[in-house]
């Protein structure tokens, strides 16, 4: 088979089938039990940290 | 050792562009080499000058400098690509504008690139190269990577801007819309680019944060992409390297369906993906609250990503693109509607519980007005993709107007708020200069957009009738000289829209201007970092 046509009928079938199922993998991490908590530290995450960066020495270890 | 080796280096490309100047071949190279030469001269004395200071530890502050630089940039080609659009504007309504004496210099022809490059590139990639080094900071809880490798990425990209400026004037381009520069600047661009990808990079493998805020990874795709894009779209070899001349590597069909997969991907990911980067930082802080929902950012983001790629081809629809092409690239831009809207959503509902906040504070409007003209663009462009809208829209102001909506509307007025979110905290002072003046700024802009908008509609949608109008024997009613005369009031209404919105963006420029100057400054709290 020649490449285009290769290419072609790879792209409309695996792999679009591949990028789908990644897609709807997604969706469903991000749906997984236990995500909420994670997800609202990420999103708070933004209010700390304004003025300078975190203090490099690994003594100060959160809580 | 480091800055004997920068300065040889610099030596060797004044020495370069100073040869590359007398040999050149046209009037643009020269003058770009020039340009050149004297950029990386100043560098040189600038090294020469520092050369041997002791650096003072900054580890434990956030590289501030050159983010207060993105933001002066980013007002200033404002202002230049606003009046730019103004000028050709008025061109197009009164053509005796083309002034005779700056023929093949300062006529519609020269000046469009100019303008779009000065809001796309200067304006729009000065706000996301200031945004995404302050988000990445913060949201990282790390000093920017690589040291002063950001000042090469700032003033990389500003000797781009005039690189890229001057050549178009003088008649440098390859002719491809959104992607003139000729073949020097685009390798300037690849290295400025890569040097932008690994400040970001590696900001964000030295974070202090668990997690990489979702408007990291919107920023991080539009680098990506970007330079991906940039890259394949710009596949073209020299005539000469004394010449600004260069052969495209495609032909044809391929060219054309290259050039707007590039062109779609740079409105997505440059115009879009970055800005929304933008977004969910900016109004969450603005708002003071987290972002409505952070799964559906997620979601938003994978969509946006899978979706964008594959719209480019609406662009070409009736044309030599095969058919099944155009048609995959109408469907994916109309399923692209949904995570737009989601992404809408998101950012509009971040302010659920403090809607009050839009009375009184009016940069918080300007970002929610941004975020309803993404809406809407994000409606209007599915809409216009549509093979039967699309004979009727294309090639008329519809898709002008259809632009200026997305790059005003939402490009504009979310950078007008950043600035003002960003300035009185970058230069440490107690709010800004004049909330009015800022109010004065949305309702200027907004007018101005809503005023650009339906007077592209009216004229667009007319324009696109007259064409195809037949009379009883099939023959066409109206010559094409019938519709410029007929559009001419839309185009007065149009200058004024873009009078007032540069209007606007100069009354911002005062006010964040006198913010610096007179404002006094924030009184530093005893900074007791809260145990969370």
């Amino acid at each position: 088979m020649e490449t285009y046509s290769f290419l072609r009928h790879l792209a409309d079938s695996w792999v679009l089938l591949l990028m789908t199922l990644f897609f709807l993998g997604i969706c469903v991490w991000a749906f997984r039990p236990g995500s909420r908590a994670a997800h609202q530290e990420v999103a708070s995450s933004i209010f700390r940290n304004d003025d300078r960066p975190a203090d490099p020495t690994p003594a100060k270890k959160e809580a | 050792m480091w800055d004997y080796l920068k300065l040889a280096g610099l030596g060797l490309v004044a020495v370069c562009a100073a040869i590359a100047a007398n040999y050149a071949h046209d009037l643009a190279y020269q003058v770009n080499a020039i340009t050149v030469m004297l950029a990386a001269g100043i560098a040189f004395l600038w090294v020469v000058r520092t050369a041997g200071d002791t650096k003072p530890n900054v580890q434990h502050e956030y590289f501030d400098d050159v983010i207060r630089a993105g933001a002066i940039a980013t007002a200033f080609w404002g202002a230049v690509g606003f009046l730019v659009g103004l000028v050709i504007a008025l061109q197009l309504a009164f053509p005796q504008l083309n002034f005779e004496f700056l023929q093949g210099y300062g006529n519609f022809g020269r000046l469009r690139p100019l303008h779009t490059s000065a809001v796309i590139f200067a304006f729009g990639g000065n706000a996301l190269i200031m945004s995404s080094f302050y988000i990445v900071q913060r949201t990282s809880a790390a000093r920017l990577f690589g040291g002063s490798l950001g000042w090469f990425v700032f003033w990389g990209w500003q000797l781009v801007i005039v690189l890229a400026a001057s050549g178009y004037v003088l008649g440098a381009t390859q002719g491809k819309e959104y992607a003139e520069p000729v073949w020097y600047v685009d390798i300037l661009i690849t290295l400025v680019w890569v040097a932008f990808l690994i400040t970001f990079m590696g900001t964000l493998f030295k974070r202090k944060e668990p997690h990489i805020y979702v408007a990291n990874w919107f920023l991080l795709s539009m680098i990506l992409t970007v330079a991906m894009l940039h890259l394949v779209n710009n596949a073209a070899i020299p005539v000469s390297i004394f010449g600004s001349a260069q052969v495209q590597l495609y032909s044809g069909v391929q060219d054309a369906m290259v050039q707007w997969w590039y062109g779609h991907n740079a409105v997505g990911f440059f115009l879009t993906a970055g800005f929304l980067g933008m977004m969910y930082y900016f109004v969450p802080k603005q708002a003071e609250r987290p972002v409505f929902s952070y799964k559906l950012s997620i979601i938003h983001f994978w969509a946006l990503i899978f979706l964008y790629i594959w719209a480019g081809p609406h662009h070409l629809h009736y044309t030599a693109l095969p058919d099944w092409a155009s048609t995959l690239g109408m469907v994916f831009s109309v399923i692209l509607w949904m995570p737009s809207w989601g992404g809408m959503i998101n950012g509009l509902m971040t302010l659920s519980g403090a809607w009050d906040k839009l009375r009184t504070d009016p940069i918080i409007r300007m970002m929610v007005v941004s975020i309803g003209f993404y809406g809407m663009s994000t409606f209007e462009g599915p809409m216009m993709s549509i093979k039967a809208v699309n004979s009727l829209s294309h090639y008329t102001d519809w898709t002008i107007g259809h632009v200026h909506s997305g790059a005003l509307g939402w490009n504009g007025m979310i950078t007008f708020g950043v600035l003002y979110y960003l300035v009185p905290r970058l230069w440490n002072r107690e709010g800004l200069y004049s909330l009015k003046l800022v109010s004065w700024h949305f309702w200027l802009a907004t007018i101005g957009i809503v005023l650009y908008a339906s007077s592209m509609w009216v004229t667009g949608i007319m324009e696109g009738l007259m064409w195809r109008e037949v009379d009883a024997n099939g023959f066409l009613v109206n010559a094409f000289a019938d519709t410029v005369a007929a559009k001419f009031p839309m185009y007065v209404v149009r200058a004024a829209g873009g009078g007032l919105f540069l209007t606007g963006a100069l009354i911002m420029c005062w006010n964040l201007w006198m913010t610096v100057r007179a404002q006094p400054a924030r009184v530093t709290q005893n900074s007791v970092v809260p145990a969370e």
